[in-house]
């Protein structure tokens, strides 16, 4: 386990050893061979920003470059899913999701439910979210809640290598649509990964550090975040304990539970917007199921309801840091 | 400047690179023998305490409770009462003005684990140490050569001492044949034969002591000694719960008290321990491995690989260590002492004796090993 790779190259592994194990594993997506300006197949990009390079030699004929349009591939790969393949498609940036919608939510996410539980859907579609790239509104935003609420799809956020690669090999062996969330600030964020293949099941939260004063449930890019000030919290003697989901449908109610039962204090932590999100729903699932066991009530720290900033200065003031979660903790911990 | 010993963050096993104190088990000011419990530290992966290098008194303790520090790092000076104070300074100003915490480039290094081919599998073993007659850590099922952590290091003082991991466990190739214990054999043997090692010390815990057991059997020539731990091979008796159980975990909950049964302090089952654990069982691969090894072993409940012989046909030193309170394999295992075979029966102790009381075991096995 000494090997530290890169979040990045941790999924670029997974898909390569995946591709290499099971003959119906393709890849497809834009930019995967040429961009402009690129001299195409012979220094294949591997994505926009070389994620699947180095795939499309080694892999021939299974790395497919697709149209710049997301409604035409990604109804491309369900096809393909629903007649044997098992297509992992890159959609660049989550916030164009929305040209296919239909494909996703009305098609994909329905074909086990009304084909009497006999199709089955094995599509991935990977995609990054998330702010912090400076790229503006249109190509920072952090919509895994969307996809959460729709029943049929599997929703997949990992905060670290390892679990991107294991995640990443359960998602493509999975047989129904998953969509695969990658923060592009982890790319380069280095781990522990082994060279095996191995997968991380859906539904078991990780339990990032133990603690019995405040829980503190966060997703993604915020888990590391959680780590920073639940270690900075440690020194004055309040100590945390961090529950990464690590897939938000399903979503392990149970760990969540367990640990408000134990600390009777909870933070949410969640890059993104209030309403609807992550941080409500998992807020809600504790009001409900845990009500008798809080001592405190429950802080959300997300970024504001609105849409993220392109000056530098606001969007470093858009998404949570590690200083707004030790004071939503703090005041949590002492409130009596 | 004699007379002034350091108490430093000791590094257990491959990936430490920092612990935290948990707790001083010794005041300033306390009188202190060598070999002695002082502060308990605990690594990412693992709690244990650290034992004073040399007798004297508490004079200073630098590092605080809860501390997260590099390994390395100054903890505290043991020196005689009479060492004047402005002595015992200038040693801790010293350190201080020296110390660089090792960096990522350095972790790790120097002891980085290498892999083999034996038989067409990959096998991963860690050397360290140089010199003497080599010796060879074989660990459980389950297991891998982290389980030596505590051992390792302070074995490899006076030897080369190769910890390996079997087939199907660790970061070896995860195809264990047929599941028997031959197969497991061949591959010791391989290993030797690989590294160059004509003739070894053999250390074996629980399924890694009866490996050992038939290395023994049928290669007498290539074993200068055994020391066989909590080990499997000598008796029928086996917790059957927990075989069928560990093989069939596949999450958290269901292995965290399955885990406990091999302590006997369940503390010591950490958040950390259970995750490497899921990690592990998580490998393509380690699932059929596991499931084939129990199937063909311990099927049933039931040890199906007895050598109960062994140790005292061998006619060479034969070390058997066992935890009181072993919750695995019953001690009652352990052969009758006399002879070339001494046996060591730890109280309070569980299977993983290794670890919870390294202290203990690494002072037999040294005495045992001369």
């Amino acid at each position: 386990m000494a090997r530290k790779i890169t979040y990045q190259q941790a999924i670029n592994e997974a898909l390569d050893q995946e591709m290499s194990r099971d003959p119906s594993v393709i890849v497809m997506g834009e930019d995967n061979a040429g961009g402009e300006g690129s001299p195409g197949e012979m220094d294949a990009w591997g994505g926009v920003l070389g994620v699947t390079k180095g795939l499309y030699h080694k892999h021939p004929g299974r790395v497919l470059d697709t149209p710049i349009s997301e409604s035409a591939f990604i109804g491309a790969a369900i096809g393909a899913a629903c007649n044997g393949l098992r297509p992992v498609a890159e959609l660049m940036f989550v916030d164009f999701m929305g040209v296919c919608f239909d494909q996703i939510f009305n098609q994909a996410a329905k074909f086990r439910y009304m084909f009497g539980g006999k199709a089955e859907t094995p599509v991935v579609i990977r995609t990054m979210y998330g702010a912090g790239f400076r790229a503006a509104a249109q190509h920072s935003q952090c919509l895994y809640s969307l996809f959460t609420h729709v029943p049929g799809l599997k929703v997949v956020v990992p905060s670290n290598p390892y679990d991107a690669k294991g995640l990443l090999i359960e998602s493509i062996r999975d047989n129904d649509p998953v969509i695969f969330f990658e923060n592009k600030v982890l790319y380069t964020m280095e781990g522990e990964v082994p060279e095996e293949i191995y997968t991380v099941p859906f539904g078991e939260a990780a339990i990032l550090r133990e603690g019995d004063d405040v829980t503190i449930v966060a997703l993604g890019r915020m888990v590391n975040m959680a780590q920073e000030a639940a270690e900075a919290l440690q020194k004055d003697g309040i100590h945390c304990e961090i529950i990464d989901p690590r897939t938000t449908s399903p979503l392990d109610e149970e760990t969540i539970l367990e640990s408000v039962e134990k600390t009777g204090r909870l933070v949410v932590v969640d890059e993104a917007n209030p309403r609807c999100s992550m941080a409500s729903d998992i807020a809600g699932l504790v009001v409900r199921k845990a009500f008798g066991a809080l001592k405190a009530p429950i802080e959300q720290v997300t970024a504001p309801h609105v849409p993220p900033p392109f000056s530098d200065v606001l969007e470093d003031l858009y998404v949570p840091n590690a200083a707004k979660i030790e004071r939503a903790v703090t005041r949590v911990a002492e409130y009596r | 400047m004699s007379g002034i010993h350091t108490l430093t963050m000791p590094k257990w096993g491959l990936s430490m690179s920092e612990g935290r104190v948990n707790a001083w088990l010794k005041g300033l000011g306390d009188p202190i023998t060598r070999g002695e419990e002082i502060v308990e530290v605990e690594s990412e992966k693992i709690a244990g305490a650290l034992e004073a290098p040399a007798s004297g008194v508490l004079r200073r303790r630098l590092a605080a409770e809860e501390d997260l520090l590099p390994v390395g790092a100054l903890l505290g000076i043991i020196a005689d009462a009479d060492v004047a104070d402005t002595e015992i300074d200038a040693v801790v100003a010293e350190f201080l003005a020296n110390y660089v915490p090792p960096s990522e480039e350095e972790e790790g290094g120097g002891s980085v684990p290498g892999k083999i081919e034996v038989g067409g599998l990959r096998i991963r073993y860690l050397k360290l140490g140089a010199g003497g007659e080599p010796l060879i850590l074989v660990h459980g099922f389950g297991g891998d050569l982290n389980n030596w952590l505590f051992n390792h290091a302070t074995l490899a003082v006076k030897r080369e001492v190769y910890a390996l991991d079997l087939p199907g466990h660790g970061e070896s190739t995860k195809d264990v044949a047929d599941g028997s214990l031959d197969n497991l054999t061949d591959v010791v043997i391989g290993c030797m034969d690989a590294l160059g090692i004509p003739a070894a010390h053999l250390i074996g815990h629980s399924m890694g002591g009866a490996v050992c057991l038939n290395v023994a059997k049928r290669s007498p020539q290539r074993v200068h000694s055994l020391v066989l731990i909590a080990s499997a091979g000598l008796g029928a008796e086996i917790n059957g719960d927990y075989i069928t159980g560990f093989v069939a975990a596949t999450n958290r909950r269901a292995l965290k008290p399955l885990l406990s049964e091999l302590f006997s302090d369940p503390g010591q089952v950490t958040r950390q321990l259970i995750d490497d654990m899921l990690k592990y069982k998580r490998l393509d691969g380690v699932a059929e491995s596991l499931d084939r090894l129990a199937g063909k072993l311990f099927a049933n409940g039931s040890q199906q690989m007895i050598l109960a012989e062994v140790p005292e046909v061998f006619g060479k030193p034969v070390l058997v260590i066992w935890g009181k309170e072993d919750r695995i394999i019953p001690a009652r295992h352990a052969p009758k002492a006399g002879g070339k075979v001494r046996v060591e029966i730890l109280e309070g102790q569980g299977h993983m004796v290794q670890m919870e009381a390294a202290n203990d075991v690494n002072r037999l096995m040294e005495s045992f090993l001369g």
